[in-house]
């Protein structure tokens, strides 16, 4: 069986001013549908530079980068959008939740670009909703919650298009233990139960454990704790 | 719908910013409506006049007069069907503030040229037979109370004194445009005066009012007439009434055009303010975009919310403008200030000029903070710190 991700001798450099800075060098990695994989190493190390590029909201300068066999460096802006629509699930250190929206609004965004029928985006919003134990918030703004509570708003917002892989960068880092745990918990379900492949970035020790694989990144070179 | 919820709700999420930059489109919208419709006050008096009626002055400057004898003379130029005469009086009443135009006028015939102003028979007669009658227009009778009978003092300027008038007749307007801020009166009455105080000034006229039998000669008449007076004491100026007015407008010319130039210099003000509005809004909103696209979202969609927030800003903002415009443009008609103007009226132009000025100022405003916000290169959106 061929991996979900396939990513081979990718890297990646930035440019700051004259200076080129290279982040991520020779990257090889396999990763299976329905795995759960934590991308570890110490900050700077590259890691959401390397999640980025599998979401495909940044280019690489050089390597493979497939996903459920779609080369994805080879998309245009407008086809890599709606890729990303249809297959990335985001959930981000921050949550980044929309102020303005409640959190049906907010879970709802993402279905905005697909042509369900509004009762469909209804029905499935108050289901994903239900599913992340907040149904009973459902037209609270973001700054009516917790973090705990916000993130799994943005966990809702991930899940509710079914992509096929959930990016999560540092999911945890911005919350205390016992939402945390929560957050992390969920996560684990939906890898255990529903078979979402998961990548998760983190650079919390006792986070990466929830996931079934670790891989750790220093210097953008990848180093043990695969397979 | 989705797009209009998520504009709406954003325009009105920095209260104060969005209240204050609402605040300042109020205001720029409204002067500019006022100022246009200042303009056009002034141009609508010259349209206002008739065609069949000229105006003869003194061809060096209006505040020079013309001996009265001129009169017989204009009178006898073919197609010259009556001539009356005005003088401008320039007094005061009570107070400076109070002003208002007032002429002395050859009371037999100078209003059977003005068929624009509707008299009662009777009391047009009746001011015909007092020589200190007085005939006011009704807006300015309303303006002070004023009824038949009262009694009217004004302090002279141009003919020194403590002048007292009694109110005779007054006339209505045919219409909107014609002029109902005036006050006239005898001119023999001012002329038996400086007979007595100043022999040298009395039996001049300051303008001939003359009405030709045919309106499509009037350009013959007029030259006929300064051909008459040619190389005489007075030599004069023959122009049409509507003419005259608009000489008289070209006088305020700068003033028009300083007018028109200080209204646009407004809105291109109010322009800077919404710009720096929206650049501050998209500054603050780098992360939530970035956001946006990295969910599938289109940079289409996110210029789309900058351009849709600052077009909501401006029409609002324009929208409030106009409803203020009407009442503090009726406020000023009625005002002292606006007896200068027969009709100060804001039409229908200028409301559009209103509308578009909003429309330009959302889409200049929304162009750079709009753009840019487009082309946030998504991951150095996400690392943004707001
Ligand atoms: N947009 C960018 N422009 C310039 N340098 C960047 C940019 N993004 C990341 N970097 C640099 O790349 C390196 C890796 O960053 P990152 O992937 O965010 O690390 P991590 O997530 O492991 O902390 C850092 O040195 C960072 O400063
Ligand atoms: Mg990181």
């Amino acid at each position: 069986m061929t991996a979900l991700v396939e990513i081979k001798h990718l890297a990646k450099s930035y440019k700051r001013g004259e200076q080129v800075v290279p982040v991520l060098h020779d990257i090889t990695l396999d990763i299976a549908r329905g795995d759960f994989i934590s991308l570890m190493g110490p900050s700077g190390s590259g890691k959401s530079t390397l999640l980025n590029l599998i979401a495909g909201i940044d280019k690489p300068d050089r390597g493979v980068l497939r996903v459920d066999g779609v080369d994805i460096t080879e998309l245009g802006e407008g086809e890599l959008a709606d890729w990303r629509a249809s297959h990335i699930g985001f959930i981000f250190q921050f949550y980044n939740l929309m102020p303005v929206l409640s959190a049906f609004e907010n879970v709802e965004l993402p279905l905005q670009l697909t042509n369900l029928s509004r009762a469909e985006r209804r029905a499935r919003v108050a289901l994903t909703l239900g599913m992340v134990g907040l149904a009973d918030r459902m037209d609270h703004y973001p700054n009516e919650l917790s973090g705990g509570q916000q993130q799994r708003v943005a966990i809702a917002r991930a899940i509710v298009t079914d992509p096929t892989i959930l990016v999560c960068d540092e999911p945890t880092g911005d919350l205390d233990r016992h939402s945390a745990a929560d957050v992390l918990d969920m996560l684990k379900r939906l890898n255990a139960d529903l078979g979402k492949t998961i990548i998760m970035v983190t650079h919390d020790a006792h986070a990466a454990e929830a996931a079934r694989r670790m891989v750790h990144l220093e210097k953008g070179e990848l180093s043990g704790g695969e397979g | 719908m989705f797009y209009l919820k998520l504009i709406l709700k954003n325009v009105f999420r920095a209260k104060l910013r969005t209240g204050l930059t609402l605040a300042g489109l109020v205001i720029a919208v409204m002067a500019f409506g006022l100022l246009q419709t200042v303009v056009d006050a002034w141009f609508a008096g010259a349209n206002a006049s008739s065609n069949a009626r000229m105006i003869t002055r003194n061809a060096i400057s209006l505040v020079f007069p013309m001996p009265a004898y001129y009169r017989e003379r204009i009178k006898a130029i073919p197609a010259v069907k009556s001539v009356s005469h005005s003088q401008w009086f320039g007094g005061i009443y009570k107070e400076p503030k109070n002003f208002f135009p007032q002429f002395a006028v050859d009371h037999e015939n100078y209003f059977e040229m003005f068929p624009e102003f509707l008299f009662k028979p009777e009391e047009l007669l009746a001011f015909k037979r007092d020589r200190q009658g007085a005939v006011v227009g009704r807006k300015l009778a309303d303006q002070f109370g004023w009824k038949v009978g009262d009694t009217v003092p004004i302090r002279g300027t141009i003919f020194p004194g403590e002048w007292q008038f009694t109110i005779r007749a007054i006339y209505d307007g045919r219409d909107e445009v014609a002029l109902t801020r005036q006050f006239y009166f005898h001119w023999d009455y001012i002329n038996e005066w400086l007979k007595k105080r100043f022999p040298r000034r009395a039996d001049q006229i300051g303008v001939f009012n003359i009405e030709v039998s045919d309106p499509t000669r009037t350009a013959e008449v007029a030259r006929a007439i300064d051909a008459e007076f040619k190389n005489s004491l007075a030599e004069t100026l023959t122009e049409t009434e509507k003419a005259f007015q608009l000489g008289f407008v070209a006088q305020m010319e700068t003033i028009v055009l300083a007018i028109r130039v200080v209204s646009f210099v407004v809105i291109f003000i109010i322009m800077a303010v919404v710009a720096n509005t929206m650049a501050m809004t998209a500054r603050e909103r780098i992360v939530e975009y970035a956001t946006l696209k990295a969910l599938g979202f289109s940079p289409r969609f996110v210029a789309g919310l900058v351009f849709g927030e600052a077009m909501m800003l401006s029409l609002i903002g324009a929208g409030l403008g106009i409803l203020l415009t009407f009442p503090v443009a009726a406020g000023f008609a009625d005002s002292p200030a606006g007896a200068i103007f027969a009709a100060f009226k804001v039409n229908g132009m200028t409301v559009w000029m209103q509308w578009a000025c909003a429309i330009v100022v959302g889409l200049v405003a929304a162009l750079v903070p709009g753009w840019r916000s487009a082309r946030i290169r998504i991951v150095e959106g996400l690392r943004h710190v707001g």
